[in-house]
This record gives C-alpha cells, sequence and structure tokens, in this order.
C-alpha cells in the first residue's frame, strides 16, 4: 500500500479544517491507516492555517515530514507559496487562483507576489504545479464558502479513489440541507480536472 | 468499528464510557473541545466554569461526593487551578478524577510554553501521555482505576498534536457507561477532608508513599513498554513526540512511556542495560532525562534535541543526523531546495487580526487616537497589538489587566492609562482585582470589552452571555449590575461601534480621575451572523489617504491609486465610512 501525505494551507475562515476532514474520511474509506493534525483556536482570526493529513499502511506521525509531501492544496496563491520545503520531485501542487492580501500587502508595505514568482518557490523541485478558479467556480454555485470542496473534487481525480466513496464521505460530515450544493462543488472541482 | 477522533474526542468518549458524569472546565487552546465533546453524552453533567480553579474544585467535590469526574484545562489554567490541584492530592477522591491537561509546545495560542510535566513531580500525583486518539480513549479507563486503586487524581497530559491531531479509535455502539451508582451519604472524615495543620501533617507521608507505590506500580503497567529492535541505540519517548521518534529511527530500540510520572525506574534499567546508546527525545524540559540522570545512567537529550519550540519529525530528523545518530540524510538534503525555501521565508508574513465587523476594532482606534497607555489582558482585543492599530502596551496572562493597571496607577506614570479585558475574562479573574481597585482607592478606569462570548477560544458561553454550554438558558449575570453592586458609580455601557460616543464617554471617564468601568458592548460578528451590505469605495472621490487602512481591517485592499473594499471579505459593519476624511466610502 502506497503513503500519501496533504497539506492544506490557507487563511483562517477558509474551510481548511472540514476539508481536512473530508479528506482524511476519504482516506478511511479507501482503507488506510489516517491521521491528521491542525491547530484551532488562534489560526481563525485571518491568519495562516495549515492543515496536515497523512494516509498509509501504518501511519505514526501525525505531522508531513519535510520533503516527503505528495500533494499540496493551497486555498490562497501566497499560502501556497510557504511550503517549498515539503516538496519532492514528484509532489503536485494545487492552486485555488485566489488572492487575499495580508495586512502588509493592505497597508502598502510590501508587495503579493506575482504567480510566477510562487510558481518558482515551488517548482524548483520539479514538483507539478496545477493552477484552478476554485473560488470562482464556488462564486458560480452561489457561495465561496464551497471553495474547500471544489479543491476535493480535483484532488479526487489526482489521487483516485471512486467518486462515490469521495461523495459518501462529504454526505456525511457536512449539514443535510447543505449535501446537494457541496456534491455539485465537488463534481465541478472533478471535472475543472479532467485533463 | 473504527472511527476518526482528535485526541480531545476521544478522551472525553473513554471518560463517559468508564461512567465518568461531571466534567467541568474553561475554555483553553488546545484543550477546549474536551468539554465541548463530553457535554454531548447523555446522562452527564458538563459545565463551563468561570475559570480553572472552580472547575477543578466542582471536579474535586464530584468525586468525594463519589461521582467519577472530569477536569480539563490547557497548560496555563493548572496555573490558576494549582492551589486546588495540591489540596486534593493531599484529601484524596472518593471515586475516579481525570484531570486532562493540554499544553502548548510552539505556542501556536498561548502566552509560554510551560511543561506541565513538572506538575505531576511538583504535586505528587501520576500523569499518563497517550501519544494517539486510540491511547487517549484508553487512558481514560486507565487513568480512572489508579485514581481510585491509589486514592488520588490523574492527570492525563496532552499537547497540541495529541489534542487537535486525529486518529482512529475504535468504538462499539453497544459499549455503555456501567449504570450510575446510589448516591451514598457523605461519611465525616476530618482527618482526611479537612487540611488544617494538625490533620495535613499526618496526610503528607500519606502523599509520599502513595508515590512510592505508584512507582512500583508503573512497573507493571503494559502502556509502558519495551519495542525491541536494534540495540545499536535506545530510545526514551512518549506522547507525539514517540511518533515522530518512530519516524526518524525506525529500527531503534524503543521504551514507550504511556506514564509519564513516576517512572518505571526497574524497566528503564533493564533498557538501558539492553541498549548501547540512550537517548531521550521530548519536547521542552528534560524532564525524563534529569530523572534517568540522577539513577546514575549515562543518557542523551538536550545535548541534540532543543528546549524551546515543539518538536517535528523533521526537527527530530535533523537533530539526529547533526548528532551523527543516524546518517541517512537523504530525504531531507533533498528537501532543502535552499534558494526556493529563502524565497519563501521572505514572503509577507499574514499574523492573525482582527475579523471584519468586529467591534474591538472600533475600540482600538479610539483608543489609539487618545494616546493612552492600554493594560491589556488575553483574548481577541490582545490582537489590537498589532499593527495598524497598535493600540496594546501589556499583556501578560488571563486577568492580569486590572491589577496592573492599579500599579501602574499606584506607581506613578505621566501618562493616561486604562485596563481592557473582555467580558469572559472579567469573571475569570477579573473580578478580584476590580474589588482591589476600589478598596484601595485607585483611579484606574477599566473598559470591559464585551463581545457577549468567549471569542477567541471559538464562542463558548460564560456567566455573562445568559446560557450553559449546552446552548441552554440561564440567569444571564449582567456586567453592569456587578460592578454596580461591588460599588463602582462611573459606570458607562457604550457601542465601540459608535466611535463619537466612545470617544466622549472615554474622555469624560479619563478626566473624572475616579475609579470607573466602561462596557464596550458589541456582540460578536461571527456568533450574531450580524451582517450588512458592504459599502464600496468611489475611486473618484478616494484621495488615497489611507485614513481607512489605519483601522486594519482585512477587505480593504490598497490599489495603486486608490482603496478597494473586497465584498467577498467584507462584513459590511461600516466602521470605515466613519474614519474616510472624503466621504468617499459609500453604501449604495
Ligand atoms: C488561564 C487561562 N485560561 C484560558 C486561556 C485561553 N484563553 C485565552 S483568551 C480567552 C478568553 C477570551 O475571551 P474574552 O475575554 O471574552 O475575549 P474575546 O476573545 O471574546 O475578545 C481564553 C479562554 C488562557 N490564555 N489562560
Amino acid at each position: 500500500m502506497r503513503k500519501l501525505d496533504f497539506l492544506m494551507a490557507g487563511v483562517g475562515g477558509q474551510g481548511t479544517i472540514l476539508a481536512s476532514n473530508i479528506l482524511a474520511g476519504a482516506g478511511v474509506e479507501l482503507g488506510y491507516d489516517v491521521k491528521t493534525a491542525e491547530v484551532h483556536g488562534m489560526a481563525q482570526r485571518g491568519g495562516s492555517v495549515e492543515s496536515h493529513v497523512r494516509w498509509g499502511e501504518k501511519v505514526y506521525s501525525p505531522l508531513v515530514e519535510q520533503g516527503k509531501v505528495d500533494y499540496v492544496i493551497g486555498f490562497e496563491m501566497l499560502e501556497a507559496g510557504r511550503w517549498p520545503m515539503y516538496l519532492h520531485k514528484d509532489s503536485v501542487v494545487l492552486i485555488n487562483r485566489y488572492r487575499i492580501p495580508p495586512p502588509a500587502v493592505n497597508l502598502g508595505k510590501a508587495t503579493y507576489p506575482p504567480d510566477q514568482e510562487i510558481e518558482a518557490i515551488l517548482s524548483g523541485k520539479g514538483s507539478r504545479i496545477l493552477w484552478i478558479d476554485a473560488t470562482e467556480i464556488a462564486k458560480g454555485l452561489g457561495n465561496p464558502a464551497m471553495v474547500g470542496v471544489v479543491l476535493l473534487g480535483a484532488l479526487s481525480r489526482l489521487v483516485g479513489g471512486a467518486e462515490d466513496v469521495w461523495q459518501s464521505v462529504i454526505e456525511r460530515q457536512v449539514p443535510a440541507k447543505f449535501v446537494d450544493l457541496n456534491i455539485r462543488a465537488f463534481q465541478e472541482g472533478r471535472s475543472s480536472m479532467s485533463a | 468499528m473504527k472511527k476518526l477522533m482528535t485526541g480531545n474526542e476521544a478522551v472525553a468518549y473513554g471518560a463517559y464510557l468508564n461512567g465518568v458524569r461531571v466534567g467541568a472546565a474553561y475554555p483553553g487552546t488546545p484543550s477546549t473541545q474536551i468539554m465541548e465533546n463530553f457535554a454531548t453524552y447523555p446522562g452527564v453533567f458538563a459545565e463551563w466554569a468561570p475559570n480553572e480553579k472552580v472547575a477543578m474544585d466542582v471536579a474535586i467535590g464530584a468525586a468525594f461526593a463519589g461521582t467519577r469526574s472530569l477536569v480539563s484545562t490547557k497548560h496555563v489554567g493548572l496555573n490558576v487551578a494549582a492551589d486546588s490541584l495540591f489540596y486534593a492530592v493531599y484529601t484524596g477522591i472518593n471515586a475516579g478524577m481525570i484531570i486532562a491537561c493540554a499544553d502548548d509546545p510552539g505556542m501556536h495560542s498561548s502566552q509560554n510554553e510551560q511543561d506541565n510535566r513538572n506538575y505531576a513531580k511538583f504535586a505528587k500525583l501520576p500523569m499518563l501521555e497517550p501519544a494517539d486518539s486510540e491511547e487517549a480513549k484508553q487512558f481514560a479507563g486507565i487513568a480512572l482505576e489508579i485514581s481510585e486503586t491509589f486514592d488520588t487524581p490523574v492527570i492525563i497530559r496532552f499537547v497540541t498534536r495529541t489534542s487537535h491531531s486525529s486518529s482512529l479509535v475504535e468504538v462499539s455502539p453497544d459499549q455503555v457507561p456501567p449504570p450510575p451508582g446510589e448516591p451514598q451519604p457523605y461519611k465525616r472524615n476530618p482527618e482526611k477532608h479537612v487540611m488544617v495543620p494538625a490533620f495535613a501533617r499526618r496526610r503528607h507521608p500519606v502523599v509520599e508513599e502513595r508515590i512510592k507505590k505508584l512507582a512500583e506500580y508503573a512497573e507493571t503497567l503494559s502502556i509502558n513498554r519495551i519495542e525491541p529492535g536494534d540495540d545499536s541505540i535506545g530510545i526514551v519517548a512518549a506522547g507525539s513526540v514517540y511518533q515522530y521518534a518512530r519516524e526518524v529511527f525506525p529500527h531503534a530500540t524503543f521504551l514507550k512511556l504511556g506514564m509519564v510520572y513516576p517512572l518505571p525506574k526497574n524497566i528503564i534499567r533493564k533498557f538501558a542495560s539492553m541498549v548501547k546508546t540512550l537517548v531521550v527525545v521530548e519536547e521542552l524540559d528534560p524532564f525524563f532525562e534529569e530523572q534517568i540522570r540522577l539513577m546514575g545512567i549515562e543518557v542523551k537529550g538536550k545535548e541534540i534535541f532543543p528546549m524551546v519550540g515543539e518538536f517535528s519529525p523533521t526537527l527530530v530528523r535533523q537533530c539526529a543526523v547533526a548528532a551523527e545518530l543516524i546518517n541517512e540524510s537523504g530525504a531531507e538534503a533533498e528537501a532543502v531546495a535552499t534558494m526556493a525555501v529563502n524565497a519563501a521565508a521572505k514572503l509577507p508574513i499574514r499574523p492573525p487580526i482582527l475579523c471584519p465587523g468586529c467591534g474591538h476594532r472600533g475600540m482600538f482606534n479610539v483608543l489609539r487616537e487618545a494616546g493612552v497607555l492600554v493594560l491589556g489582558d488575553i483574548g481577541c482585543y490582545t490582537l489590537g497589538v498589532a499593527p495598524p492599530l497598535n493600540a496594546l502596551h501589556f499583556t501578560g496572562c488571563m486577568g492580569a489587566s486590572i491589577g496592573v493597571a492599579h500599579g501602574v496607577d499606584k506607581g506613578k506614570t505621566k501618562d493616561r492609562f486604562v485596563a481592557l479585558l473582555g467580558d469572559s475574562t472579567f469573571f475569570h479573574a477579573g473580578l478580584h482585582p476590580i474589588v482591589d481597585v476600589l478598596y484601595n482607592q485607585g483611579t484606574t478606569t477599566t473598559i470591559i470589552a464585551d463581545n457577549r462570548t468567549t471569542g477567541m477560544t471559538g464562542h463558548q458561553h460564560h456567566p455573562g452571555t445568559g446560557y450553559v454550554l449546552q446552548g441552554k438558558p440561564t440567569k444571564f449575570i449582567d456586567i453592569e449590575k456587578v460592578v454596580r453592586g461591588i460599588g463602582y458609580e462611573k459606570v458607562d455601557v457604550c457601542d465601540p461601534y459608535d466611535m463619537d460616543t466612545f470617544r466622549k464617554v472615554l474622555e469624560d471617564h479619563l478626566e473624572s480621575r475616579e475609579p470607573s468601568v466602561i462596557i464596550a458592548l458589541k456582540p460578536c460578528v461571527l456568533q450574531t451572523k450580524e451582517k450588512h451590505t458592504p459599502p464600496r469605495i468611489d475611486p473618484e472621490l478616494c484621495t488615497n489617504c489611507g485614513s481607512c487602512l489605519d483601522i486594519g481591517c482585512s477587505p480593504l485592499i490598497q490599489e495603486k491609486d486608490f482603496v478597494r473594499i473586497d465584498p467577498l471579505l467584507c462584513n459590511g459593519c461600516g466602521l470605515c465610512m466613519q474614519v474616510c476624511p472624503m466621504e468617499a466610502i459609500i453604501r449604495d
């Protein structure tokens, strides 16, 4: 059984915790041992947040080791750019094309890095970079909060596992009245990766 | 059946399964969800106490009454509850009692990174430390058994990475707790339960004897186990650090400690004799290392691994390579594409900030303009320290604000000053110092930033919200009435969004030179879900003066010649409209 290590990076309030719970649930459903690590509390307040999710035959550490992550899922561009030390040559970085300027940028004291800079930081090892307009897709569905599930849809295409396995986990984890919306978000994310 | 659970969820589940029926806590990251989860089980009583000391006393009382109990806290909460912890070790209990305590190495959400294993040694009681969620569940049962066998509370220690990490836990739907026993009459036993000096003197030898017996018992506990492997290196570890070490030293011999105090000395001696090099891998203090060295055993620890900060598999590997314990630096060396890592380190940081729509923002804007010294406290409002608000001057621990302000008052300062604390913090540790100001004739103006919730830790109820932990209505304890009842005569309640009024009230209080209280009342908008149509900035009218940016609200984004509002992030509170000198921010 192969191991798969994931890192979700975003801004507090973007829904990384729900997304990592679904990803962890999918791992269990697919027969893996699974561990996750995240930080609650302070980090909710618009700061950088990161969640670790690990699938494997037997997982010890809940934290992914640097140089060993298989997938980075960036909910926000700058946040994706912070994690080159975790990548190896076969890693895949999935980035939502969406900017939330941090305070220093808002105040005009720093500049938001251009796309090429983020790509350069992340592709040093040969990792594959995939851009996705997840926030746009979520807005199209009428709810920008769906961005995490859109990203999971895209990720599911890369990782494998039957579509209905993923969907059954979503059905179990989101409130009943939002299930349909979440499933649509998942499917749109999934088809955006069809290439 | 197996289910993913965090360590917090799992220990609550384990406590419930083993018949714990009373739980008390005050919120604190990373421990908060222990009590939130425990409260969801049928047939239990669970409460948010105003602070950790009260929570500890409640749990002790329940255990006195013969009901198994649970108190949970973050590491610094045990400082608040320490007085009670120490007496409970003397008096013992009449039913099992668990203290679930979560440390925060790396200070993800804390003011310090103390190592609470020291409390086990200091207060002389047993401590267990789970390494994953399944252990968290099981250790609850073991802790209760130890607690009742040895007549002592038992601490289960967590760290952020065991509290907030999920792993698989065996759950069986038919497993249910034992039925509650009949309430028993209280058996009077003053020699054991009334800690006057004469009786306490007799209890101290009992405590010493007990901890010796516990050390013998530790030798027999299967949660202290030797995992055989290559004998060139033997690793002693516990908790999440054990998991990191397992990845870095896959072939080593391990002594995995489930009970971290008192230590099983015979097992340690045997283990040391089995391996060529003995290495302790432990976060924060050299707690095992010093005890092992005192046994006369040669051991490596803090010469290899740091005393400061949180561990990770990456850090353990780097240290192990540097100390030549392992040489396979493969993945790690490959990982360091130095240029990219340096470039990433230069990316603008994103610290936590006050949320859009937060009432604290208007208050800080006024305080900054007024140029007063703000002796602050712990809560969301601590974020007022960050630029561009830069409006907070002091934060120590919960409840320190008012006492420190009173000291500043008596120590004489040229500056005008206020004490500032939140509503939850007021009930936690603000009542005593606010009495002190009045009693000792101070002049402090105390601002209570009342957002009707415990915001920082994720919206828990407290005595000033009118609801209990489970969300059910209860007696609302009105802060205004409390401070008037104490004897404050100058008290105002004021909405900090309305900055003109807030400014006038503040100036009036500062000028009066008498002890006073301003309650800055604005319920947390994340909690109430209050939201308005976002305004927009007319680029024609905007002169790019930056006044709106000075309130530090994330939806306000600097473009080349003007400022723009991101409607996805904006809460529509309109605070920025109040500060724009050009009236360029308009709501359609
Ligand atoms: C002794 C102790 N217990 C718990 C905490 C965790 N904690 C930090 S701030 C806070 C409460 C903040 O609530 P409030 O004062 O109402 O301010 P708000 O965050 O809502 O603005 C808590 C529980 C702590 N730091 N110290």
